[in-house]
């Protein structure tokens, strides 16, 4: 196993689910005999507020906490968020990013306009962009809420872990009447990444 | 076995394999989750208590009979419970007990930064500081070693990066033949009368001479030599922000912050070219190393406020940053009470009256937002009322008038309740709001003794707040619908009248409860784009589920998404041309 740490940043606005898909990343991590360390915040950013996720994996992690200008992967739940945090990213990162839009106070209020053409400025930030339709995508899957699971498909396939161990870990995170249609939004992510 | 814990869950874990058969404790981020994951064990009687003084004499009561009892907290929690803490120091223990404190630095979830290993130097009690979930693990069952070999209770701190990060862990079994509890009497010993603590005072000091020395060989303090013209003395996340940032620096990774292990200090010192200390907050260690006279750098380049991150660290080391070129200024995304939250009608109300609101800790502290704007102190937990006697003893009296106290269920039995009755007893004439929500919402929805059940899911008694008011002495006692304007604002304006103390009490339920029968959702809300003339007024409530359409109608209209209303119903009141109606 080479030395080398591979940083992921899951960012987006509380209640999006973001906590339970850092969890099947790590758990994942794990299964596949990496050393895993994940760090974010609860409590205020359960009120929708902007929640960022560090999850590390490799031989040897030390700090929970991604440096700098080092992540690998942005995984963005929403966009204004995925571009608030690019500077986290190391030069020629990488963005997967869920095609989706959630207003903040001062945007639902009227007092500022959400910003416009993100997608476009982050791709050009980031040529190594992926815009995912989470939300139709997992339709297709059978449920509109397994957009996450989608995204984590996309995210699966520029990672250097064997799909079983992926599988593994959803099989075991995600409730049973549910896995049917997850599983099936992970096939359709990981065909776009 | 393997698994990926939090520190928090390692914490709960670790106290399930020391034997440990009584945990409890007052939530507060990021200490929670401790007491949400001892109730999986079986064999810990878990519980909240009312507040972190009581949570720590239930320990101490447990201990005293033999058994090992976790007591856990947020820093400002052991503000409340400094009393028994100074005192049990003298005592010491019969069943080991641990204190687990958790540090908030960058204040993510909380009123201040304080940093608790100064409680551990203050009431002379030895603290460890773990640097991972396995640690976490392991410390806590070394805790109870320590605790019961030297008879003292042991404190172990976390900071949010512990509590709440991640990490592998490997598991370990429930340890057995730990005798079982019973009745001991040592009066000499527990019964603190100056006559018998003036000697206790002189274990005390011993006590941490000894563990100063002990710790010295201790595997959990160690020293990691490799280049040595950089050594660090360092603990907790940091050692992990250092080991990141300067990996190929020596290391002194200490286990146990206080006492520290001077020796082994000189030492390491000895064995490289420049010395310093990397803390997060005081300069607590580094204090104490320049005391016994050795040259250390430390917040000549670390600051005093803030958490670490890898990045501060090299920054401080003088090294390149890695940071990225920032993106524009983007709009921010505080949080929000929730669609349907029963507190948002409450402080609309209150802005409308112009009261001056004495507010406290919870959910409802985030009143203070636009558009509601509606708090003007918030201090710690149960401050609101006193602080409202102390305003209206002193204001004119039409700006008395003004002064509200405004305080969750919880909070109110936590030390309100102190207040209201000092309020009552010495003729304070202010109004009070006790925000019923049933329940403690703010650190993720714990029980108390207002919400009829346990920790352990038990039904109990629900404690029935008119009566109490009623019994401390309160005359001018309301219930009302938080969700009815009309009545918040008729209630609340009489009562802010009144020369006397008053209690409002409002009556509906936190909205994220999941217990079934507690929270009904309303139908969800649409606006109607017909009606809608584009006045804003629903706005002014800050509704998450209401957004701003410019592009609407004439000059931009409301819009409700279905999918967030909670069909609370407050929106539809403030809308004059009955364009808010239930969605189709």
């Amino acid at each position: 196993m080479s030395d080398k740490i591979t940083n992921i940043l899951l960012v987006g606005v509380g209640g999006q689910g973001i906590l339970l898909a850092a969890e099947i990343l790590s758990e994942t991590f794990m299964l596949a005999g990496f050393d895993v360390k994940k760090s974010e915040i609860h409590g205020m950013s359960q009120r929708g507020g902007s929640v960022v996720s560090h999850v590390r994996y490799g031989k040897e992690v030390f700090s929970p906490m991604v440096p700098e200008g080092e992540g690998d992967i942005l995984f963005g739940f929403e966009l204004m968020e995925s571009y608030r945090y690019l500077s986290l990213l190391k030069p020629g990162g990488t963005v997967i990013v869920n095609d989706l839009c959630i207003a903040p106070p001062a945007v639902l209020l009227g007092q500022e306009p959400y910003p416009e053409g993100l997608a476009l400025k982050i791709q050009e930030l980031c040529p190594d962009c992926l815009l995912v339709d989470g939300q139709n995508i997992a339709i297709e899957a059978g449920n509109a809420r397994a957009a996450n699971t989608v995204l984590l498909g996309a995210v699966s396939k520029r990672l250097d872990v064997e799909e079983k161990y992926w599988l593994e870990a959803i099989e075991k995170m995600v409730p049973k009447k549910a896995l049917a249609v997850n599983l099936k939004a992970f096939q359709l992510g990981r065909s776009l990444g | 076995m393997k698994e990926i814990l939090s520190g928090n869950e390692a914490i709960a874990r670790g106290a399930y394999e020391a034997g440990v058969k009584v945990a409890c404790a007052y939530p507060g981020t990021p200490s929670t989750e401790i007491l949400e994951n001892t109730i999986r064990y079986q064999e810990i009687d878990s519980s909240w208590a009312t507040n972190e003084k009581v949570a720590l004499e239930v320990g101490i009561g447990a201990s005293f009979v033999g058994a090992r009892s976790l007591v856990t907290m947020k820093h400002v929690g052991v503000n409340v419970a400094a009393d028994p803490l100074f005192t049990l120091s003298y005592t010491g223990v019969n069943g080991g007990l641990l204190l687990i404190c958790a540090d908030d630095p960058e204040l993510h979830s909380s009123q201040n930064e304080q940093d608790s290993r100064n409680y551990a130097k203050f009431a002379k009690i030895p603290m460890l500081e773990p640097a991972d979930s396995q640690e976490c693990l392991e410390f806590t069952k070394l805790a109870y070693e320590i605790s019961e070999r030297h008879d003292t209770p042991v404190m172990l701190r976390t900071t949010t990066r512990i509590s709440h990060s991640k990490s592998v862990v490997t598991l370990g079994e429930r340890v057995a033949a730990i005798a079982e509890p019973k009745l001991a009497r040592n009066a000499a010993k527990f019964v603190m009368l100056p006559g018998n603590a003036r000697g206790r005072h002189y274990v005390v000091e011993d006590r941490i001479t000894t563990l100063s020395k002990e710790g010295c060989s201790m595997s959990i303090n160690r020293m990691e030599l490799r280049d040595k013209k950089i050594g660090v003395i360092t603990a907790g996340i940091s050692y992990q922000h250092v080991r990141e940032a300067l990996p190929e620096a020596s290391v002194l990774k200490l286990g146990m912050v206080f006492p520290l292990p001077f020796d082994l200090i000189r030492e390491f010192a000895s064995k490289v070219d420049k010395l310093y200390v990397v803390e997060e907050l005081d300069a607590f260690i580094e204090d104490q190393v320049k005391a016994i006279g050795i040259p250390v750098t430390g917040k000549e380049i670390i600051s005093l406020c803030g958490e670490l991150t890898p990045g501060r660290v090299r920054k401080a080391f003088g090294l390149p940053e890695n940071a990225q070129g920032t993106v524009e200024k983007l709009p921010g995304r505080p949080p929000n009470m929730c669609p349907g939250c029963p507190h948002r009608g409450v402080f609309y109300t209150l802005k409308q009256l112009n009261a001056y609101v004495s507010g406290d800790i919870g959910c409802y502290t985030l009143g203070f937002m636009p558009p509601l704007s509606a708090m003007d102190t918030c201090v710690c937990m149960g401050a609101s009322i006193g602080m409202a006697t102390g305003a209206a003893k002193v204001l004119p009296p039409e700006e008395r008038k003004k002064v509200v106290a405004v305080i969750g269920d919880s909070t109110f039995l936590h030390t309100g309740i102190n207040g209201l009755m000092d309020m009552v007893y010495n003729k304070g004439a202010a109004t009070v709001i006790i925000l019923d929500n049933r329940i403690t919402a703010m650190t993720g929805r714990q029980e108390n003794p207002g919400s009829g059940h346990t920790l352990m899911n038990e039904p109990t008694n629900a404690i029935d707040f008119p009566m109490l008011c009623q019994a401390i002495g309160v005359k001018n006692i309301r219930t009302i619908n938080p969700l009815d304007l009309d009545e918040c604002q008729r209630v609340i304006a009489e009562e802010m009248e009144r020369p006397e103390t008053s209690v409002i009490i409002t009556d509906k339920p936190c909205v994220l409860i999941k217990k079934e029968g507690v929270f009904t959702p309303g139908k969800p809300l649409a606006v109607a784009e017909d009606s809608c003339i584009g006045c804003r007024a629903c706005l002014k409530i800050g509704c998450p589920a209401i957004e701003w359409v410019p592009s609407s109608g004439k000059k931009g209209q409301a819009k409700i998404d279905p999918l967030l209303c909670n069909g609370c119903d407050v929106c539809r009141q403030l809308c004059k041309f009955s364009a808010i109606q239930e969605a189709k």
